[in-house]
């Protein structure tokens, strides 16, 4: 598969551009793509932000945060993927809900992008939280606005829209009497954690896409299992979008932490994908 | 005539001691001279019952007549007629259940080596060089398209494209060869093998496209617009757990995900290759199946101290072959026989750190014949462990049967054939392996894709 764009949109935060026809035909919001950037680096799932039928291109958006991911870091626009494959995932359920916010930070800012522009179409009223440390993490703020009838920018300096995190700004809004129907957060585990604790008390569905260490996505492996309403689900096909308030978060926080100490190794192996 | 030997002519391998260090393939392989020999005890049975025992109907007197001979090419022809995969069923198969099962010297003595002199017979013939193309069949103008490239995909793909029709194949992986590849171990049957296999099939004319996850990037009803017929071949899916206390703790794996880890992605290279695996120092893999002695071994070869098979019954009512169970007690597998696990249990940042087992007697028979284990009241133990892998069976992939509401499902899944065509409940739609019967065998699946294959190709030359 051969990379059309490649750039860092925001320090440490990459944007990757493909050509994949089949795929962008069949994309649909909340699906994911699982990429192997070289023939020696791990099968790594990622959420799929944006695609464009007519080019025959997908778009992601990843963090540089490990050995694999750095590899993917440094490719450039021309350069050969060793492997992509997808759609994979149950898509987000796109349909006229009534007000609907949607939570992204890190990665999931991209994420949110493709439900912004799919619910907006069906005649929902959209906001989007955008969450980073500071205003210049943030990213496709114009896209987003476009997509939906309000962006609310959380920083945790302040630098730009409400000073803290997405969840308290949520928080502030359902206190000070905003009314969702419903809620979908995208991003790093923790922050879908805090989201689902500030919506349960106003009894407001929250949907979140949840993010385990996956292999191969097909539902074979069983590496994505995580606990919802009691019972054991494997996110790569049953999800990955889970009802919040049913997910035991202990379980995936423990879960997404298993190969730290190899995650190290690695690193210094591959010395940042130059060897 | 010179006395037959009553016993196997022994195949040599690298002693357990060394083998427990490297990934390499534990046995050697005959030589010329010792298949010869092997060859020359067969009684050449005018009514081979060996044929009768095999899925694939191989012409087995046939081809040990050619090694018989040292007229090898002839007995790799005569092999290849109806095996395609030669030198990864010579490895995998279960022949004593099999061909040699059912040979004649084995009421008396051992019976005829047939797995190792096919073997032997299909890496004579890689160290050739290329192999010989069958002479082209003329083209029907068919298409047909192949999903999954695993050993029921292959064996259909490779009969179908000697008949004469275009065959496409799909594979979700990013390599060709399914449960060869992500499942086997490379000591066991090295992935060298099952890509020269495939390689052939592809010199034969058929297309292989991995990261081609059909049902969602196409429908089996969008393949059908473009393919006189579709045969379904994707294999096993959700393994199962036990569902027990403690199962989602960080050490605890499936065997798909322990076996995938350290096969298909290389983790046993890590760092070389990225994806990291828990090596633990005691791993307990629960079960007593092939792919729970091949979880065990490669635990040893990962490093661990002590890998221990827990297995709820008896070693007779163990389902794995003889040959895979003594390989692993000759390596040193301890086998912690009529237990079962309870519970898992873990420190307090979600590791692993014992399992809890239910002590087990033998009652009476269950439905499978097999006694049945009861457990033994307040007879629990624990034993400390830092990784545990469940090897207890997979049901069949749901994929596909999610995303085709139109094809009729069994109890478990399995997408639902007659046995004699392969055919679905879906007009066009085959299917056969372990998507259609459940977690089995290698050949069991290569038989299924056989069948397929002809039910195949009697409907787009009748029907299409």
């Amino acid at each position: 598969m051969q990379i059309i764009e490649r750039s860092e949109i925001a320090p440490n935060v990459h944007s990757c551009k493909v050509k994949a026809p089949d795929i962008a035909a069949k994309a649909r919001p909340g699906q994911f793509i699982i990429v192997i950037p070289d023939e020696f680096s791990e099968r790594t799932p990622i959420t799929i932000s944006d695609w464009d039928v007519e080019e025959g291109s997908i778009s992601f958006i990843f963090l540089d945060i490990g050995s694999s991911t750095n590899s993917l870091a440094q490719m450039k626009a021309g350069d050969e993927i060793y492997s992509l494959t997808g759609p994979l995932g149950q898509a987000f359920e796109i349909k006229k809900y009534g007000k609907v916010a949607l939570v992204g930070g890190c990665y999931g800012i991209g994420g949110i992008y493709p439900a912004a522009r799919a619910l907006k179409e069906n005649g929902n009223k959209v906001v989007c939280y955008s969450e980073a440390r500071s205003s210049f993490l943030l990213y496709w703020n114009e896209k987003l606005e476009a997509a939906s009838d309000e962006v609310r920018y959380a920083t945790t300096d302040g630098s730009m829209g409400f000073k803290g995190h997405a969840h308290d700004e949520l928080e502030k809004d359902l206190k000070d009497g905003t009314g969702y129907d419903l809620v979908l957060a995208v991003g790093c585990t923790f922050m879908m954690y805090r989201i689902s604790q500030v919506t349960r008390p106003y009894g407001v569905k929250t949907i979140v896409s949840m993010n385990p260490i996956m292999i191969d996505g097909t539902g074979m492996c069983g590496a994505c299992r995580i606990e919802v309403g009691g019972s054991t689900k494997f996110a790569c096909v049953d999800g990955p979008h889970f009802d919040g308030h049913e997910v035991d978060w202990d379980v995936i926080l423990s879960r997404r932490k298993a190969y730290l100490e190899e995650e190290i190794i690695s690193g210094e192996r591959h010395d940042h994908g130059k060897s | 005539m010179a006395k037959v030997s009553p016993t196997k002519t022994p195949m040599r391998e690298q002693p357990a001691k060394e083998r427990v260090r490297n990934y390499d393939e534990v046995p050697f392989g005959y030589s010329p001279d010792e298949a010869m020999l092997e060859a020359s005890r067969c009684l050449m049975c005018k009514k081979p019952k060996c044929v009768e025992g095999c899925p694939v109907e191989i012409d087995i007197p046939g081809f040990i007549h050619g090694i018989a001979q040292e007229n090898f090419r002839e007995g790799v022809n005569r092999l290849k007629e109806k095996n395609i995969l030669p030198a990864i069923c010579g490895r995998v198969c279960p022949q004593e259940e099999q061909c040699e099962k059912k040979c004649i010297l084995g009421v008396k003595n051992e019976p005829v080596a047939i797995g190792r002199l096919e073997r032997f017979l299909a890496d004579w013939e890689a160290q050739q060089g290329e192999p010989e193309l069958p002479a082209k069949p003329k083209s029907t103008g068919k298409k047909i398209v192949v999903v999954g490239a695993g050993p029921a995909g292959i064996t259909a793909a490779a009969d179908l494209v000697r008949l004469g029709h275009q065959v496409d194949m799909f594979e979700a992986l990013h390599e060709p060869g399914g449960v060869l590849v992500y499942g086997i171990p490379e000591f066991r049957l090295p992935k060298a093998i099952v890509f020269r296999e495939i390689g052939f099939l592809e010199k034969l004319g058929v297309k292989v496209y991995t990261d081609h996850v059909i049902g969602m990037i196409r429908s089996i009803d969008e393949l059908l617009d473009e393919y006189d017929a579709v045969f379904l071949g994707t294999g096993a899916g959700l393994p199962w757990f036990l569902n027990v206390p403690g199962e989602n703790l960080n050490g605890v794996y499936s065997a798909n995900e322990y076996l995938t880890r350290a096969n298909l992605m290389k983790a046993y290279l890590f760092p070389k290759y990225k994806t990291p695996i828990v090596k633990g120092r005691c791993v307990a893999t629960v079960g007593g199946g092939n792919v729970a002695m091949d979880c065990a071994r490669t635990a040893l070869r990962l490093g661990a101290e002590k890998s221990i098979i827990i297995y709820r019954r008896s070693k007779e009512e163990m389902p794995a072959r003889n040959e895979e169970i003594h390989h692993a007690e000759e390596e040193g597998v301890i086998f912690q026989l009529l237990s079962n696990p309870a519970a898992f249990h873990g420190n307090s940042q979600g590791w692993l750190k014992e399992v809890e087992c239910i002590q087990m007697e033998l009652g009476e028979p269950d439905d499978s014949g097999r006694r049945r284990p009861v457990p033994i009241p307040d007879a629990n133990y624990r034993v400390a462990i830092d990784v545990a892998v469940i090897a207890i069976g997979n049901s069949p992939n749901p994929l596909i049967p999610n995303t085709t509401p139109d094809i009729e499902t069994g109890r478990w899944g399995n997408i639902v054939t007659d046995p004699e065509t392969g055919k679905t409940s879906k007009p066009g739609v085959f299917a056969g392996g372990d998507v259609a019967t459940g977690a089995a065998t290698v050949i069991l699946a290569m038989g299924a894709g056989k069948i397929a294959a002809r039910g195949i190709h009697d409907y787009v030359m009748n029907h299409t």
